[in-house]
């Protein structure tokens, strides 16, 4: 693999790295959806509610600046990815619109059926979001048929193929993980009781869909494989991430929650680090017509552009961190019910 | 219909949607800061009432502007992939620095403004509503900078041809500070201010006519008064600065505001009016003769370029910019006249006193939504058929991938969706006004209220 450190270059890892925010960040929100319709009294699903209360919102954020910046760095990538998958990423911005409703409107009536079925609303667009994200990104890391225009050629069910599903299903999987743990760290007594089982649960369903992922990658995506091949050095990434998974049970036998989570979090920016390396210098691969690929330079802005982005980016991310890890600090410990809660 | 028709229908429909949101917030930002300001200042516990109060609004309004804004953020691409490529490079940075300078710093602190009352000092949370509002400002400054650059483009050359041509960045502040950007920001800024403060407004004046929490509602009216009267003033100057402007760089959208077709005559301005385009001419209007000339040239002979001077193909729909830029200016001139009415019924001390004028400023809360929505319209279809002046035409820039029938999909999915969001948000606003801006610590809240109740009726 050619590799030169240059803007291209910075701006695919800093991408990378918003997504992975994104991903660890709002991939908890979505795990406690996901998992939301486990417990049954009312005041339990509000804790689960609150417990993401005041940070689902911010969360998102990442994602919405993810978006912004692909825009600035690789246009051919927005443009080409956002039209081609249309449909799915219609029906994805309905569900993550569908759960933002539903966690508004479920605490604001007694009713029992009226509770009941926005909680219903809420898990499954949590499930729905995960796993629509992971189909987009099973695909990508197939390839998808595209034109010499750099236009999109495929169909809407021609995402929907089993490796793609596959995909999906194991982002959910890994986000029911990452939400148990960050459950059994933000609440207490019998709940926390509940949840700290649940962790065994979601890790064995978890390993079970990455393995089998990792199988139909290895036999049917060989491109994926190739730096490992070239240059077994990556290979410790892979090592690092099953470590950290390895590490989640260990830590929660010892009631260290908050290193638990870390762990996930670890486990995450692992994974994320893992197709990274498999598509670089790649974004988008055409498949079957790998010459009309969309890479970090035949996709990108101008380097002008990419540096003025880049000092954008230099003066802002220390803010963006500083203040993102102050509010987790204000709003760190159990969660509680009060008068302003959900 | 044509997938350009439908994309801009969607395109309008989400846009126009959203932007019922981020003025507010921007708006309630600033009174916030004033109101918290004041707490901080006098330590009056009214004052600590009113942010309480005006926070939770701000919190309803500003979660419906990300719910909302995130569809834009993706529509984009998905609707206009070829605009996406052309424009990327250059409109990318700004959009960018919206999304490190602003979203962050607004929804950071936004979670200590509405949830950390108990957790931090009173001047840390001050600073944080402070760090919202211009957070809330900021993502304006960035999104009318990208917008102005479609209008007046400036900063870039154009690299490649045909299919793979692309308007590239050579000037980075050229670009920041295009000839429309800051007249545009100002007008659309001072335009949140009035969304925000006649919300206030609104609500307090219903306060008052049903007897509610009365001092609350007389403080709150009075600084949001103060505010509304700034803007709406600054609101006419920044609007004909805009308009001088526009006469340079966009003559054919000013020519259509005023649907003015003869470029030797000098030009009037229609006090209204229905405008028939293929006969060239204004039915019913009322118009001053020579004033649009006056107010550009400071000469109400001198002539104004009008729309025959551009090839039939090159100008907007022009009826539409008619009504819809005429129909703002009127509400501007209202919105004036009741802050002004209202100013003067403060000097007097029969600001309160009003039934009539009470019911007018509850439903005032309109008039800034409407001349928002018109001002956007009249500026977006002024622009037609570019969707970047004079570089790329709006029925170029779609993305090749998608046909009409996706976008059928997706336009029923979105009328569903943000039906059920606008409930939500008049559901949810509603709640809060009739709740009030009672202490949280020594009432029950909404839940703990109707939990009580269902206990009982469990109970018997």
């Amino acid at each position: 693999m050619e590799f030169t450190f240059d803007l291209n270059t910075i701006w695919f890892i800093l991408i990378g790295v918003l997504l992975a925010g994104y991903a660890i960040l709002d991939g908890f929100d979505l795990g406690v959806g996901s998992l939301h319709l486990f417990v049954n009294e009312d005041e339990d699903r509000r804790l689960l509610i609150n417990s993401i209360g005041p940070v689902w919102d911010g969360n998102e954020v990442w994602l919405v600046t993810g978006g912004g910046a692909l825009f600035a760095a690789f246009p051919h990538v927005y443009a080409t990815v956002f039209s081609g998958f249309y449909t799915a990423f219609m029906l994805l911005l309905f569900v993550l619109i569908f759960r933002a409703v539903a966690i508004e409107f479920r605490s604001k009536q007694p009713m029992a059926w009226w509770r009941k079925s926005w909680d219903v609303a809420f898990s499954v667009s949590s499930i729905l979001i995960a796993l629509l994200m992971g189909i987009a990104l099973g695909n990508i890391i197939q390839g998808i048929p595209l034109g010499a225009d750099k236009e999109f050629q495929g169909t809407f069910l021609g995402l929907l193929n089993p490796y793609a599903i596959l995909v999906g299903i194991t982002t959910v999987a890994l986000f029911m993980m990452h939400g148990s743990i960050y459950l059994a760290m933000k609440t207490e007594g019998h709940l926390q009781e509940r949840v700290t089982k649940w962790i065994n649960n979601t890790i064995i369903f978890f390993v079970i869909t990455y393995v089998t992922t990792t199988m139909f990658t290895l036999i049917y995506v060989p491109h994926m494989t190739e730096h490992f091949k070239s240059a077994p050095l990556l290979f410790i990434v892979a090592v690092l991430n099953m470590l950290a998974i390895a590490n989640i049970p260990r830590e929660i036998h010892l009631k260290k929650y908050f290193l638990a989570f870390l762990s996930s979090c670890a486990s995450i920016a692992a994974l994320l680090a893992l197709f990274a390396l498999g598509l670089f210098p790649d974004i988008v691969i055409s498949n079957p017509n790998p010459e009309y690929s969309l890479t970090i330079y035949n996709a990108a802005s101008s380097q002008k552009t990419l540096g003025i982005m880049l000092t954008i980016a230099i003066i802002g991310i220390p803010f963006v961190l500083a203040y993102t890890i102050s509010i987790y600090w204000v709003f760190r410990g159990k969660v509680k019910l009060t008068p302003m809660s959900y | 219909m044509s997938t350009e028709i439908l994309a801009r229908l969607q395109f309008a429909f989400t846009i126009g949607f959203h932007y019922i949101y981020p003025p507010l917030s921007i708006g309630l930002g600033v009174i916030l800061v004033i109101m918290e300001g004041m707490y901080l200042k006098t330590k009056n516990p009214l004052f600590e009432k009113m942010t309480k109060f005006w926070v939770k609004i701000f919190a309803l309004t500003f979660a419906l502007g990300v719910a909302t804004g995130i569809v834009m953020e993706f529509e984009f691409g998905t609707n206009w992939a070829t605009y996406s490529r052309f424009v990327g490079d250059v409109f990318g940075s700004a959009l960018a620095a919206e999304g490190i300078f602003a979203f962050f710093l607004e929804s950071g602190f936004l979670a200590i403004l509405v949830f950390g009352w108990e957790k931090v000092s009173p001047r840390v949370h001050f600073f944080s509503t402070i760090m919202v509002a211009l957070g809330a400002m900021m993502s304006a400054v960035w999104i009318v900078v990208a917008n102005s650059w479609q209008q007046t483009p400036a900063g870039y050359h154009i690299v490649g041809e045909g299919l793979n041509a692309r308007a590239e960045i050579t000037d980075f502040w050229a670009m920041v500070f295009n000839p429309s950007s800051m007249e545009r920001l100002s007008h659309t800024l001072s335009g949140a201010w009035l969304a925000g403060a006649f919300l206030v407004i609104s609500v307090s004046a219903y306060y008052l006519l049903k007897k509610r929490h009365i001092d609350f509602a007389k403080n709150s009216i009075k600084i949001a008064l103060i505010v509304a009267t700034f803007a709406s003033l600054f609101q006419l100057f920044s609007g004909h600065q805009s308009a001088v402007g526009i006469s340079k760089t966009q003559p054919a959208k000013l020519a259509a505001f005023e649907a003015h077709f003869d470029s030797s005559a000098a030009a009037p301005l229609y006090l209204f009016g229905w405008v028939n385009q293929k006969n060239q001419e204004v039915k019913f209007g009322v118009a001053i003769p020579g004033l649009l000339s006056y107010l550009i040239y400071g000469d109400s002979h001198k002539p104004v370029t009008g729309l025959n001077a551009f090839n039939k193909n090159d100008i907007p729909p022009v009826n539409i910019v008619f009504q819809s830029y005429h129909l703002m200016v009127a509400i501007g001139f209202t919105l004036i006249a009741i802050s002004l009415f209202s100013i003067f019924l403060w000097w007097r001390k029969k600001l309160f006193d009003h039934k009539w004028f009470l019911y007018v400023l509850v439903f005032s809360v309109l008039g800034p939504q409407l001349a928002n929505q018109l001002g956007w319209i009249s500026a977006e279809v002024g622009r037609q058929p570019w969707i970047v002046y004079n570089l790329l035409r709006t029925s170029e820039a779609l993305s090749k991938a998608v046909e009409s029938s996706q976008i059928v999909f997706s336009l029923i999915l979105f009328g569903l969706i943000y039906l059920l969001l606008f409930i939500l948000f008049i559901y949810l606003l509603n709640e809060k006004i009739q709740h009030g801006p009672e202490d949280p610590e020594t009432i029950p809240s909404e839940y703990e209220h109707q939990k009580t109740v269902l206990d009982r009726n469990i109970g018997e």
